[in-house]
């Protein structure tokens, strides 16, 4: 097939480099790991100790300011009712605590840089095509660098989450901040704005719709990366899908997976509406207004 | 001679001398915005133009803007009007020449004076308006004391005063979407009147509005000058408004200002044909006028 004098590896390179790392490295890591372990615990603790009910009542509340549709902040605020039904949810919360804690790192990351993407075209070009690479990688490979520095655990099923979940908040802080009209920015800075003031007072307020369309992004990829999170170690929901994949247990698969959709759905629709409203004010009240301006 | 000319007129509050400003046109190297040519040297700008190098948007422009006047720049789209009057805010950096407002030379002003200049000298009021979607009358009215750095009960009441002025009272806690194009360009008035700078320049405010609404806005811009004698540059496309609005007038083409005057000078004296062929219209009408004022004098008192 392949001639054979050609073919060489560099597992062991790899593996030496990583050991090397490790060895080096120890306390870095260990830090690492026990601040997302920290982090991540508490997060779960916490969501354990919030009665199912309230869950429904803040989605509800959350769904119904925002979008003033009943019957959907309704269905939605019940839907989670059957994850409950499947006991399954304790393994929800926790998969819910891995992926909130990627999240928030995600955006302690990504929105940082997304900025500077949009502030240093040199920084951007440089970050574009590893966010391009990162997209297109199956989600899987992320679990190869999580595994190699922080072995089995949640720890690497945080970072392999991270990672992939880290990119559309980048692109989608610094495409927002691109996408300010240079009108607006002119004017603002024609009014004495400093470089800072520009950014705070006008380019992140009206780039907030596309940076919140980023969190809602970034979530969801979590979701997803945490169901194959569960493959190194990552408990929940994930590790119920794959436990029933490897006993052909399909009913259960079913049962999980439906909860996993359930908590996608219910996420994304609460993050989305929370992102409409920070959308600039349209024309409301159309009939007093023309009324008004009739007479200016 | 101009020594003489200062101790008899007023000083001038703007005063531009020379200013050019070059644009590269193809710009293959993105890091080098600022292009190093010689102004002075004729022949190879007008070479560099001729190969398409470089535009040149603003032609060794020189004029002065007296206090309480409205002084008129005037000419077609494409004649550099938006890029001077963007270059005295430093919006757009110069090539050559100097800007003086209050005998301060804008274009050697370091980043921080700039944004002094730009907070408490001058203020505009753009045609695309240029509100911020997201804050509302009030807030877009005290825009510019904010970036101040005033307090906020302080810019609240003058923001106030200036809603009031330009007569959008009981507007203040709208969305600039809500409001007409012609409300939204008071708001802009506004927010350019709260700043209270000795300087006014206006870059085609009115120029997107339909007819009735930017007369209405000349009468207001007349009226609000009678009360603030300020200092405006006024850049617009459309003679009838630089004639109704005008104390003195510069006319651009391609970069240049053709002729400088009084409007009634520019129009009874045109210095060239490009001139003569914009204020043609104008003297036709003044011409008909006059010929019917002359007939109606001829007649009354045969009729009578």
């Amino acid at each position: 097939m392949f001639p054979e004098h050609f073919t060489f590896h560099v597992a062991e390179q790899v593996n030496n480099f990583v050991d090397w790392l490790l060895n080096s490295y120890a306390p870095v890591f260990d830090a690492i790991s026990t601040g997302i372990l920290t982090m991540l615990l508490r997060i779960n603790e916490i969501l354990l100790m919030v009665p199912w009910w309230l869950y429904m009542i803040i989605v509800f509340v959350v769904l119904f300011t925002t979008t003033k549709k009943l019957i959907a902040s309704l269905t939605l605020a019940i839907l989670p009712l059957l994850i409950g039904a499947f006991e399954l949810w304790a393994l929800a919360m926790e998969s819910l605590a891995v992926v909130l804690t990627a999240v928030i790192i995600s955006l302690l990351i990504g929105i940082p840089m997304g900025i500077l993407m949009a502030e240093i075209n040199s920084f951007a070009v440089v970050i574009r095509p590893i966010l391009d690479g990162m997209q297109t990688m199956p989600s899987f490979v992320y679990l190869i660098p999580a595994m190699m520095l922080f072995g089995l655990g949640k720890v690497p099923a945080v970072l392999a989450t991270l990672i992939y979940s880290l990119p559309p908040v980048i692109r989608l802080t610094n495409m927002g901040l691109r996408h300010v009209p240079k009108n607006i920015e002119e004017a603002a800075l024609a009014y004495g704005a400093t470089k800072w003031q520009l950014l705070k007072e006008v380019r992140i307020p009206l780039a907030m719709p596309s940076i919140l369309t980023g969190v809602n992004q970034t979530t969801m990829m979590a979701l997803a990366m945490v169901v194959v999170a569960s493959m190194i170690g990552a408990r929940g929901l994930g590790q119920e899908v794959l436990l029933s994949i490897n006993r052909i247990d399909i009913g259960r698969g079913f049962e999980a997976g439906l909860s996993v959709v359930v908590m996608a759905i219910v996420i994304d629709r609460v993050t989305q509406s929370i992102a409409k409203k920070w959308e600039p004010p349209q024309v409301r009240i159309i009939g007093k207004l023309l009324f008004k301006s009739f007479f200016l | 001679m101009s020594e003489i000319k200062s101790i008899n007129a007023i000083s001038p509050v703007v005063e531009v001398k020379n200013l050019w400003k070059v644009f590269p046109k193809r710009q293959r190297s993105k890091g080098k915005k600022t292009l190093n040519i010689d102004v002075h040297d004729e022949v190879t700008i007008s070479q560099m133009e001729k190969d398409g190098k470089v535009v040149v948007a603003v032609r060794d422009v020189s004029f002065e803007i007296y206090p309480g006047e409205i002084f008129i720049v005037m000419g077609l789209s494409g004649s550099g009007k938006s890029t001077l009057i963007r270059c005295l805010m430093r919006l757009i950096e110069v090539t050559a020449g100097t800007i003086k407002i209050n005998d301060l030379d804008i274009t050697s002003l370091s980043k921080k004076e700039l944004v002094k200049h730009r907070r408490y000298q001058a203020a505009m009021v753009f045609q695309h308006y240029g509100l911020l979607p997201h804050k509302t009358v009030l807030d877009n009215v005290a825009f510019g004391l904010k970036l101040r750095g005033e307090p906020k009960e302080e810019r609240y009441r003058k923001a106030n005063a200036a809603i009031e002025r330009v007569g959008l009272k009981g507007w203040e806690n709208y969305y600039p979407a809500a409001l007409s194009g012609g409300m939204q360009q008071r708001v802009g008035i506004a927010r350019a009147l709260v700043m209270d700078a000795p300087v006014l320049l206006m870059d085609e405010p009115f120029s997107g509005l339909d007819p009735l609404i930017s007369r209405q806005l000349q009468d207001e811009l007349l009226r609000l000058q009678e009360e603030m004698k300020k200092s405006i540059m006024f850049v617009t496309h459309d003679l009838s408004e630089a004639l109704r609005l005008g104390d003195r007038m510069a006319i651009m083409r391609r970069g240049s200002i053709v002729q400088i005057g009084t409007p009634d000078e520019i129009v009874s004296n045109p210095a060239d044909d490009y001139v003569a062929a914009f204020v043609a219209d104008e003297r036709r009408t003044l011409e008909k006028t006059k010929l019917s004022l002359g007939n109606k004098l001829a007649s009354t008192p045969a009729s009578s």
